[in-house]
């Protein structure tokens, strides 16, 4: 009975390891197997898109960017882009993508997945400064046609790679974002005897404010500091830093606080009067236009880093690109978004013109090109013709209680050369020699 | 001396050929996840060898951190660029620090560890984070590794960074099993179980704790080099308490049951995330968090686990065998 019993058992306990064997073993076959490179589909070009899918990012920059992206993907497919992006394709050939999450730890192994076992043709993507900063040298090493579409720091081209082969920026770096926005101060007449700064206290944050101060500081060498703000990041509670910007009464509040931060800022803010008592630059203002409406604050001035969005000019383009974005997404397409049309709209035009996608033609074509994107020109002038610069615009928000729509007042454009840095200049050593060499209207 | 090593030790050793010999059989971006395994690797074996006392350090980041930033430092402001010196900068730099930092958390257990522990972590996520001059939250980039004043470029500098990663992994896994199996890996078991006793039999709890929190946090600043050094960048994310919950995460998924458990889930994890990526890129963290839950309610004491119950299992039948005189 009782070895019976035990036989049972053994031969059970048997059966049980033998499963798991053989699940082990399939496992790992089908690890090696997947290692084996995919094979591409003939006639198309593949491209890894990497930005935020998960995280505090993906809301306000990852997503708009992939939903453009999508968006644009399918547009160029089918050849449906106005003209002069009205062909099918790449040179013809369709776009294949594959999105991964730029929300890892492993960005550089999940770079190397994409060139290795992806096969991809080309990699664009990386929001955040900290990644562009980890990938741009690795780029060079794969020797893999890399496209950086958003992120800011000016450090990629000045220091990271000063000689680049395979990396291109396609956005204008953050500088322009500050030297603008002190620029309309300026420009629109804004009492400016005293400024303050609400910024996080991360790179994006502290970069934006040294520009911003450095600016101020060259175009009305009167104007004073009067209180410096860096609370963290995603804090959501702005009170007593409002108080303390309250306190200090200056003319001018300076903010390059975006998505959730921003919108919290503005609605803590207006209600403690700060708007009132003093002009607010929002450099990304932008993004929460239309989903704050009467909550923003007339007279509140505007940013989108970039002529993207409500302060993109008037094209063909342009408007089919936020027609085509609403009626898919239900939303308006910000900045992020813009960014991601403009940098496939860049590859498209460098493709076309080689009249290849083979990867020597697209950059040989791509280094120095100028295009049109649906927030206006591009042009990849700087780095040796592998960063792009572009003009940019502020303007005063101004809501419409009867029909219920924001909208931007007293737009001012600001040319590439005049808010840039020349080529070969650092942006903090460009803005304190008084912006030497600037070419503005 | 030999005679002395157990399977654990024999299996390390036999580990370090096998996975030398994998970089010319797997595709490079596999070995590239087994090299940032390694280095990430070696946090979790410091969070396990915790575990080990029932401590959970849920700022084990921090020492990741302090070791990326001493090698990242020294590079940029002193030009050193020897592994070896790198190495031995941040395990000294971690070391003082854990020291201590040791006579404050050593009397602490429980979620009063891990809270503290976490705390720690994020004043220096928060000092970095507020630090202009090192790049912030963007962080700053490494030079290339240099050896004992060789320095191999390419292709081959790689190999060789991972040959050294996989002989400095698997060095230190080896030391950290000999202290598992040393009296004061038996103290800490016995202090996991009753703390008061191990008091009682003349023993110091205390002392035993702060040694255990400083050898954790050596072999986390040594993954943090190693990491550092194959990415090429460092950033603050490196002790941020995300980064940080990944470690208590391998460690719980891996199990505390032998010191190859961490090294090995680090990588399974890496593995499953790449393809849960690659599968559903918008919702793949369900899927590791899934696999999470299924660890936890099937096998509550991890994956290693398994193979343990496994080879009980080989070894049961056999012993009926001979009872019955076969």
């Amino acid at each position: 009975m009782a070895s019976g019993k035990q036989a049972a058992r053994s031969s059970a306990i048997r059966k049980s390891r033998h499963i798991l064997m053989t699940a082990t073993t399939l496992g790992l076959a089908s690890v090696l197997a997947a290692a084996a490179p995919a094979q591409a589909e003939e006639g198309s070009v593949k491209i890894g898109f990497v930005t935020f899918l998960s995280g505090g990012a993906a809301g306000p920059f990852g997503v708009p960017a992939r939903n453009a992206a999508e968006l644009m993907i399918e547009a160029i497919n089918a050849g449906s882009v106005p003209a002069p992006y009205a062909s099918t394709g790449l040179a013809g050939k369709s776009i294949d993508p594959i999105f991964v999450d730029e929300n890892s730890k492993q960005k550089n192994a999940d770079y190397q997945k994409l060139v290795e076992k992806d096969e991809v043709d080309m990699v664009l993507g990386y929001i955040s400064s900290s990644s562009c900063k980890a990938i741009a040298p690795e780029a060079e090493k794969a020797q893999k046609l890399t496209i950086l579409f958003d992120c800011g720091t000016p450090q990629i081209f000045e220091e990271i790679v000063t000689d680049p082969q395979y990396t291109f920026r396609t956005g204008a770096h953050a500088t322009m974002d500050n030297v603008a926005a002190a620029r309309y101060l300026a420009d629109t007449g804004a009492k400016t005897g005293s400024y303050a700064g609400i910024n996080q206290n991360y790179a994006f944050g502290q970069d934006s404010w040294r520009d911003f101060s450095a600016s101020m500081a060259q175009i009305d060498s009167n104007a004073k500091i009067a209180a410096e703000q860096f609370p963290k990041i995603y804090a959501g509670q702005y009170g007593s830093e409002i108080s303390a910007l309250l306190t200090s009464k200056p003319d001018v509040v300076h903010s390059s606080f975006w998505g959730g931060d921003m919108e919290a800022f503005v609605i803590q803010g207006s209600a403690r009067g700060i708007f009132e008592r003093a002009k607010v630059v929002l450099t990304t203002g932008e993004t929460a236009m239309h989903r704050l409406g009467a909550q923003m604050p007339d007279g509140t001035i505007i940013g989108a880093r970039g002529p993207h969005g409500d302060l993109a000019p008037e094209s063909e383009l342009n408007d089919w690109f936020r027609k085509a974005y609403y009626d898919r997404f239900g939303t308006l397409p910000t900045y992020p978004s813009y960014k991601m049309a403009q940098a496939l709209l860049g590859v498209k035009a460098a493709a076309d013109k080689a009249g290849s996608t083979d990867q020597d033609a697209v950059i040989g074509a791509l280094k120095g090109l100028e295009w049109e994107g649906p927030s206006g020109k591009v042009s990849m002038a700087l780095a040796n013709g592998h960063q792009a610069i572009q003009g940019t615009a502020y303007g005063t928000y101004e809501f419409d209680k009867e029909t219920g729509k924001a909208s931007l007042v007293d737009i001012v454009r600001y040319d590439a050369e005049c808010v840039n840095p020349p080529a070969g200049m650092n942006s903090i050593d460009w803005i304190n020699s008084g912006f030497e060499g600037a070419k503005c209207d | 001396m030999t005679k002395s090593f157990d399977k654990t030790e024999w299996g390390l050793l036999l580990a370090l050929p096998v996975l030398i010999c994998l970089t010319f059989l797997l595709p490079a971006w596999v070995v590239n996840y087994i090299q940032v395994s390694l280095g990430t690797g070696l946090v979790a074996l410091g969070v396990m060898i915790q575990m080990r006392a029932g401590l959970v350090s849920f700022g084990q980041g921090l020492y990741f951190c302090i070791g990326g930033y001493t090698a990242g430092l020294a590079g940029k402001f002193l030009g050193i660029s020897d592994l070896f010196v790198l190495l031995v900068m941040g395990l000294l730099a971690s070391v003082v620090i854990a020291f201590l930092l040791g006579f404050l958390l050593r009397r602490y257990r429980e979620i009063f560890f891990a809270m503290l522990s976490l705390a720690v972590s994020m004043i220096l996520f928060g000092l970095l984070s507020s630090t202009e001059e090192l790049g912030s939250t963007d962080g700053f980039n490494l030079p290339q590794p240099t050896y004992l004043g060789w320095a191999p470029e390419g292709d081959l500098g790689e190999t060789v960074l991972y040959v050294v990663t996989c002989v400095v992994t698997l060095g230190l896994a080896l030391g950290l099993n000999r202290v598992l199996r040393s009296p004061l890996g038996y103290i800490n078991e016995a202090i996991r179980e009753n703390e008061l006793r191990v008091e009682y039999l003349g023993t110091s709890a205390h002392r035993a704790v702060h040694i255990t929190y400083v050898i954790a946090a050596a072999v986390s600043a040594a993954g943090g080099v190693l990491w550092a050094m194959a990415l090429g960048h460092v950033d603050p994310e490196m002790t941020n308490w995300t980064t940080s919950g990944q470690f208590v995460f391998v460690s719980i998924l891996a199990g505390t049951g032998n010191i190859a458990a961490p090294l090995i889930g680090t990588f399974l994890l890496e593995i499953v995330r790449v393809y849960a990526v690659e599968i559903s890129p918008n919702t793949w963290q369900m899927i590791l968090g899934t696999l999470m839950l299924l660890t936890i309610i099937f096998l509550p004491r991890g994956l290693w686990s398994l193979i343990a119950s496994a080879k009980r299992k080989t070894a049961a039948p056999k012993a009926s065998e001979i009872m019955e005189g076969n």
